[in-house]
């Protein structure tokens, strides 16, 4: 434990974490309070006046069927999306320890994805699986797979799904890299000698030590799938085929500012910001628990 | 319980650098054999080339009579205890002596009952559930030792595995390898840059200089008989006296008014003595080595103290028991006696 620091100057220390706080207010709490604050008016069809009405908006939200598919197919995306996005990210990470040559640049390599705009990233898997102009669309057709992400809402989510975990395969790929160097190499030896074969050695040694970069990945990539992957939503398939892909950022989206039922959108943002406050919390209180920190 | 062989064994790493070049060396059953040598020698090298985490660029290592150049580690039935001790972190005490019988799929009683005896003999018995980096030094490389005796493998490898105790501690459990690897007859490898180590633990001290084994042999006649100037100087503590010597029509002499008591062998270049075996003051009568000297500095550890010398140009170190009666400044002779002088050649080999 350091010692404490006791500031003599009783107006300093607030001075000086002011501007951290200040921007914290604006950016953070300002635009929470008012999204809040918006989640208990109803706006008339015109936006002329406005009227106070508690929580009968959130009333309506969950009493809505499409609300209810959204949060089913965003927990579906994001599950799916933070554990393709893992799995590849470390598979990726093991073999790239073991590159001999042209370790460096197989690395740079790796990373480049993450330096792509998420719409942008949208567009690419929009044209590959494009099933009437796809490149990859058409080995999926030829192999005897009825490939269709316009109508069939199952293909539309894998297709998002991989699009959004592979954008964020980069970033995992460059955590857990970090994170394997990290293990001491005497370890591995000494597992090795203690009779672990390659497998056994991953599961029982590296995986377990690797736990505190895995589990700062989970709350990571959650957060990920459940904000930042809008972009890519929005370029794919826009919530469709029937809303099989609309996730809760994206109706947030559509009946704020393309429905313009404001009330009702800021109602589901302030529901979104509790689930997401929720796993989080639940992530650190319980999954954390079985992390290891060297 | 196996023996270990070593035939001319070199390790060329992929940058052309020749880290041991040509090693052999034979280690009878229940023997410890000791690998001696200053940093980057090659000692660990050729140690982690036993346990299979190197390759061998040439040469083989045979365990047990077989040959084990293409067994991985896992398969080599040996042990290790490392520098860092490269304890399992995230495991406990118990789980991490457990963890290499429970690879090799040992019956859970059998593991139990081996894991608490192994930890009694080691006096971990109270520690099983701790972590590692609940534990103090000691005590971790007490559980790095018992996770290799539990075991039972056919060679336990030592990588300087008390270097990173405390001087006290460490004479300790220098005490309690030699005793426990006799007890448990394990034909061991022990690899240090310690030559107290060294000499203490060794059935076979084995030398090394330059990725080459300088010498091997008893611990004792390696001290009484070093091989080289390199042996002569890295074996005993404080190391031994070494002083050129210069031919003059065809008669080798120290320098003016020295007399070397003997007419040196024809090839000597160098002559060499031990601290311990000089005396201050002259011997009447006796044949013997005689330098004029200058001390230089005076310590005194207790039982015996180091006068540092100028002599003849040379810096001398002479060994002499209890409280030193000289003093920097003062002016003395030295004398070793002449069946106590080792002569070595141009090269630095022993003539």
């Amino acid at each position: 434990m350091t010692p404490r620091v006791v500031f003599p100057n009783k107006v300093l220390p607030y001075l000086l974490v002011a501007p951290q706080l200040a921007i914290t207010l604006v950016f953070f709490y300002w635009p929470a309070g008012q999204a809040l604050y918006q989640s208990m008016l109803k706006e008339d069809p015109f936006g002329l006046k406005s009227k106070f009405v508690w929580f009968a908006n959130f009333e309506k939200v969950l009493a809505d069927p499409a609300y209810v598919n959204s949060i089913k197919v965003t927990a579906v995306f994001s599950l799916a999306t933070a554990l393709v996005a893992m799995s590849v990210a470390l598979l990726l990470a093991v073999m790239a320890e073991r590159v001999v040559r042209g370790k460096g640049l197989y690395r740079t390599l790796m990373i480049w994805p993450y330096a792509v705009a998420p719409a942008i990233a949208g567009m690419l898997f929009l044209f590959l699986f494009n099933p009437s102009i796809g490149t990859l669309a058409v080995l999926l057709r030829k192999a005897g797979i009825a490939w269709d992400p316009l109508l069939d809402g199952t293909d539309a989510m894998m297709l998002v799904v991989t699009a959004a975990a592979w954008k964020q395969i980069s970033y995992n790929f460059l955590f857990f890299v970090a994170g394997l160097q990290a293990i001491p190499k005497s370890l591995i030896e000494a597992a090795a000698i203690d009779g672990a074969g390659e497998t056994k050695r991953f599961w029982t040694i590296v995986f377990p030590l690797l736990a505190p970069t895995t589990f700062f990945l989970l709350v990571i990539n959650t957060t990920y799938a459940f904000f930042d992957t809008f972009g890519i939503i929005h370029a794919v398939t826009g919530g469709g085929p029937g809303k099989a892909t609309e996730t809760l950022v994206y109706k947030v989206y559509n009946d704020g500012f393309v429905n313009l039922i404001l009330g009702d959108s800021a109602a589901q943002s302030v529901i979104l910001m509790v689930i997401v406050i929720a796993l989080t919390a639940i992530q650190f209180r319980y999954v954390e628990r079985k992390v290891h920190y060297g | 319980m196996a023996t270990v062989d070593m035939k001319d064994v070199k390790k060329v790493y992929a940058g052309g650098v020749e880290a041991v070049k040509g090693v052999s060396i034979a280690i009878p059953d229940k023997q410890l054999c000791v690998l001696v040598g200053p940093s980057g020698c090659g000692k660990s090298t050729l140690l982690r080339m036993i346990a299979g985490l190197e390759a061998i660029s040439s040469g083989t290592v045979s365990i047990d009579g077989k040959v084990v150049n293409a067994i991985s580690p896992t398969d080599r039935d040996i042990a290790m205890v490392f520098q860092n001790y490269a304890l399992y972190p995230h495991m406990n005490v118990y789980d991490n002596m457990a963890y290499g019988l429970r690879n090799r799929g040992t019956p859970k009683a059998e593991i139990d009952s081996r894991v608490r005896s192994t930890a009694k003999v080691l006096e971990l018995a109270h520690l099983l559930e701790r972590r590692p980096r609940e534990l103090s030094g000691g005590q971790r490389q007490r559980v790095a030792m018992g996770r290799a005796i539990v075991r039972n493998p056919k060679v336990f490898l030592f990588d300087e595995p008390l270097s990173n105790l405390d001087a006290k501690l460490r004479g300790q459990m220098r005490v309690e390898i030699k005793n426990l690897q006799r007890n448990l007859g394990v034909t061991s490898v022990y690899v240090t840059h310690d030559q107290l180590e060294a000499m203490t633990l060794a059935d076979i001290l084995v030398v090394m200089n330059a990725g080459l084994v300088e010498q091997m042999g008893a611990p004792l006649d390696i001290y009484e008989k070093p091989a080289s100037t390199f042996v002569a100087s890295f074996i005993g503590a404080p190391p031994m006296n070494l002083m050129a010597l210069k031919r003059e029509g065809g008669h080798a002499r120290l320098a003016e008014g020295v007399t070397l008591g003997v007419e040196p062998p024809a090839t000597a270049a160098t002559l060499g003595f031990r601290p311990e075996d000089a005396i201050v003051g002259q011997v009447e009568g006796k044949r013997a080595l005689v330098l004029p000297a200058v001390v230089e500095a005076v310590e005194p550890v207790g039982a015996e103290s180091f006068l540092h010398c100028a002599a003849t140009g040379d810096r001398v170190l002479v060994r002499v028991s209890g409280r030193a009666t000289a003093k920097p400044g003062d002016k003395l002779s030295i004398t070793a006696s002449l069946d106590k002088i080792h002569w070595f050649d141009a090269a630095g080999k022993r003539v």
